[in-house]
């Protein structure tokens, strides 16, 4: 089955003067597909997601999303055609309420957020929206809470949440499950498999049970190059991934 | 709610009255006090609501004082009174925002310093602005046939217009527009990575509030008669700024009641010794320390109201 | 004969988060012990607990039979633990020689001995610490920890960011330091680096101590490592 991948990079590269931190990387996502990137510090990871999402521009190489090349675009472009990320540390509004953070990145289709007169009515859609979002990632419960005061844990949720609220094609998780304890752990991992098939996922993970849990096929990075990339299974049985992971002899 | 509106009503009820049972002096202060906290309230949706640090919002407000003051000599009707002041003083926004709002935090303040002194050099050296002892004689304007010099026709007509504008301001800080301003406050590098064009909106939230500051200036050229370099002046920018603070950032309301403890104060203190700055910095600092939610953060916490 | 250092069952939380369950450990004095596992694992956690940054909820953690647990960091640093922080984190306007001498206390290291053990460091003496390559920030940080006379080393993941060229150098050092005979903890990913060096290795994940033993007991326990270093 050949659809059209949704996400494409094609021989992204990415220099910091001498230091090539991704090079020449081509990987395609297909639409409704989960994918994990794994790979030892210093692989590369989130240089790749800062450069599809457009925090980094490209060295050299193509960012393409639904066939349109979206490599060097600013980051609020490419969240508007539809290409959603979290962040590895929480990057929340922490005043505001829970309800009121899932509300802001539900509205940022930007259609309605431009009337200077408008009252609370016009912030109806927006509400339902973030309602919707808080029930898939487990928040119901928290909506009048201040970001700041939620636990660890919960902020993650919230973390995702945002990045789920604009009704992605595409969502980019960046290490979910980062800082969190065992339960915690296995509730993101039950709430991510939740998450409708719509959503296509792109994770980079440590944990590699998460990654069995959830990915279809799993990309190894090693010093900004792809090494590898199958099933979980199969990388795993790959020799030169365990030799990665335990690092230069 | 129901009783915050009554109590709002009662006091802009009074306000309005004043006239009726005060003498010129207190009247005189009320005004400045209005004008004032106006200038401060579009400075709050600036800095408390949308969270950029504006050091040069004098600008704005002496372009309308001094487009009012050109305008009302040559022809005194609403046109030179308001909308004119408010046209030259959105554009001077429009152009001084689209550099400024490259940059944020401390040189966001110095970048919109110096602009605003730029315009005080401008006009300290211009004769056509009468340098520095500026212009005088400038006449009220005359609305819809009636002259509006008498202090109870002034009075109405600055009432008006203060009123349209405080609450154009809070509604814009209660709209769609106003939530993403607080959420830019919060988080800009969030809101830009969930589709926000961050810099549209602060550019927006930068010719909203000059624009009202422009008016504020023009409201005071025709309250005094007269303009002067001054509404250029750094200090002019500080005060409104502490005005802000003190009154507490972020609630609009709060800049007006920063104008009139500022106003007061200045006013109460300086009939008994000149060193009235002196008592204000310290009030100030002490306010900062043990208040630092300002007049409104300060009742709020007793009352308990929700923020 | 009690151990220099003894983690003794601690909990550790960040806020709310349960990330450390009742991790124990001990370094002997002159033994360089390896604590390795992968990103997550928990093992940068046990470094901030034992320093102070994230003080346990509860256990003990023992600095020559005296417990350091409760004390601020400033005060652990004072008993006699120095360490190498994970990426390095030198003054990067400071000279070389200021790096060095900042934290600097008298009896045992100076910077001449030093400078004797990293030569690279005197050429670039009064060069800005910004300015060195990163696997010279690494001898800076491990020269800086010494002059603090401390009687355990911490190494944070020496290799981090480091090419494999330089990390086969930065081994090198740490057999030196052995050598010394100072009592070193050194948390790696890098499996061989740490096997290079320690008398004894632990392996964490999760949270959890999940194997103790001698580098050759862990490199013949082919599914321990399979499972807890590599990718399961």
């Amino acid at each position: 089955m050949s659809e059209a991948p949704l996400l494409a990079l094609d021989r992204l590269s990415r220099h910091f003067g001498a230091l090539a931190a991704v090079n020449g990387v081509t990987l395609s996502i297909a639409p409704r597909e989960r994918r994990a990137i794994i790979g030892p510090n210093g692989a590369g990871k989130t240089t790749l997601f800062n450069l599809i999402t457009g925090h980094l521009a490209p060295s050299a190489g193509r960012v393409l999303l639904g066939g349109e090349t979206v490599g060097g675009l600013a980051p609020h472009a490419i969240a508007r055609r539809g290409l959603s990320r979290s962040f590895q540390r929480n990057n929340l509004f922490p005043r505001l309420t829970v309800l009121e953070n899932l509300r802001l990145a539900a509205a940022a289709d930007g259609k309605g957020s431009w009337s200077l007169l408008g009252g609370a009515s016009r912030l109806g859609p927006s509400l339902a929206r973030a309602r919707e979002t808080a029930d898939a990632v487990g928040l119901a419960g928290r909506l009048e809470e201040a970001a700041g005061a939620l636990s660890y844990g919960e902020q993650r949720q919230l973390e995702v949440g945002l990045a789920l609220a604009t009704r992605p094609r595409i969502l980019l998780l960046d290490e979910p499950t980062a800082g969190m304890s065992p339960e915690e752990t296995a509730r993101m991992t039950r709430m991510l498999e939740g998450l409708p098939r719509e959503v296509t996922l792109l994770i980079i993970e440590h944990d590699m049970d998460v990654v069995g849990s959830l990915a279809d096929r799993v990309t190894v990075l090693h010093y900004g190059e792809v090494l590898t990339e199958g099933s979980f299974d199969h990388v795993k049985a790959d020799p030169r991934v365990y030799e990665v992971y335990l690092g230069s002899a | 709610m129901i009783a915050r509106a009554a109590g709002l009503a009662v006091l802009v009820a009074a306000i309005a009255a004043f006239p009726l049972f005060m003498g010129s002096y207190p009247v005189k202060l009320l005004q400045e006090i209005l004008i004032f906290g106006l200038f401060a309230m579009s400075l709050d949706l600036l800095m408390g609501y949308t969270g950029m640090v504006s050091f040069g919002h004098s600008a704005f407000f002496g372009i309308g004082a001094y487009v009012a003051a050109l305008a009302l000599v040559k022809s005194p009707g609403l046109t030179s009174a308001l909308l004119l002041p408010a046209a030259v003083a959105a554009v001077g926004a429009l152009l001084i925002g689209y550099f400024s709002i490259r940059v944020s935090g401390v040189y966001f303040i110095m970048l919109t310093l110096a602009f605003s002194q730029m315009f005080y050099a401008v006009a300290f050296q211009n004769a056509f602005l009468g340098a520095e002892d500026g212009l005088v004689g400038i006449p009220r304007p005359t609305v819809a046939g009636w002259s509006i010099g008498s202090l109870g026709r002034f009075h109405a007509y600055l009432i008006a217009i203060e009123g349209l504008l405080a609450l154009f301001l809070w509604r814009v800080t209660r709209s769609p527009f106003g939530h993403v301003l607080r959420g830019i406050h919060e988080n800009e590098a969030r809101m830009q990575a969930v589709g926000y064009p961050v810099r549209r909106y602060k550019l927006a939230a930068f010719v909203i509030a000059g624009t009202v500051a422009g008016i504020a200036g023009a409201l005071y050229t025709q309250f005094q008669g007269s303009v002067s370099p001054d509404a250029f002046f750094w200090t002019t920018s500080g005060q409104a700024l502490l005005m802000v603070i003190i009154g507490g950032t972020g609630t609009l309301g709060g800049a007006m009641l920063g104008a009139a403890a500022f106003i007061l104060l200045q006013s109460l203190v300086s009939s008994y010794t000149e060193r009235w700055m002196l008592i204000l910095g310290v009030t100030f600092v002490l306010l900062v320390l043990f208040a630092p939610g300002g007049i409104v953060g300060t009742l709020r916490g007793r009352v308990g109201l929700r923020a | 004969m009690s151990a220099l250092l003894e983690v003794a069952d601690i909990q550790t939380y960040y806020g709310e988060s349960h990330v450390l369950h009742g991790v124990s450990l001990r370094v002997e004095p002159g033994e360089a012990v390896a604590l390795l596992g992968r990103n997550g694992a928990g093992k940068t956690t046990v470094i901030r607990s034992i320093v102070g940054f994230t003080p346990p909820r509860e256990g003990r953690i023992l600095l020559e039979g005296q417990p350091i647990q409760a004390l601020s960091p400033h005060r652990i640093a004072r008993r006699g633990i120095a360490l190498v922080p994970q990426g390095r984190r030198i003054f990067a306007p400071l000279s070389v020689r200021e790096n060095l001498l900042i934290g600097a206390r008298a009896s045992g290291w100076t910077i001449d001995r030093v400078f004797a053990l990293f030569p690279r460091l005197r050429e670039r003496a009064e060069q800005a610490g910004g300015t060195l390559s990163g696997g010279e920030q690494q001898m800076l940080a491990v020269g800086r920890a010494l002059l603090t006379n401390g009687r355990l080393l911490l190494l944070d993941e020496p290799s981090e960011g480091l090419a494999p060229i330089v990390v086969r150098e930065i081994g090198q050092i740490v057999r030196r330091l052995k050598d010394e005979r100072l009592s070193i903890l050194l948390v790696e990913q890098n499996y061989h680096l740490a096997l290079r060096v320690a008398d004894r290795v632990y392996v964490m994940n999760k949270g959890q101590i999940v194997y103790e033993g001698t580098p050759a007991d862990l490199e013949a326990a082919e599914d321990v490592k399979r499972r807890y270093l590599g990718v399961a």
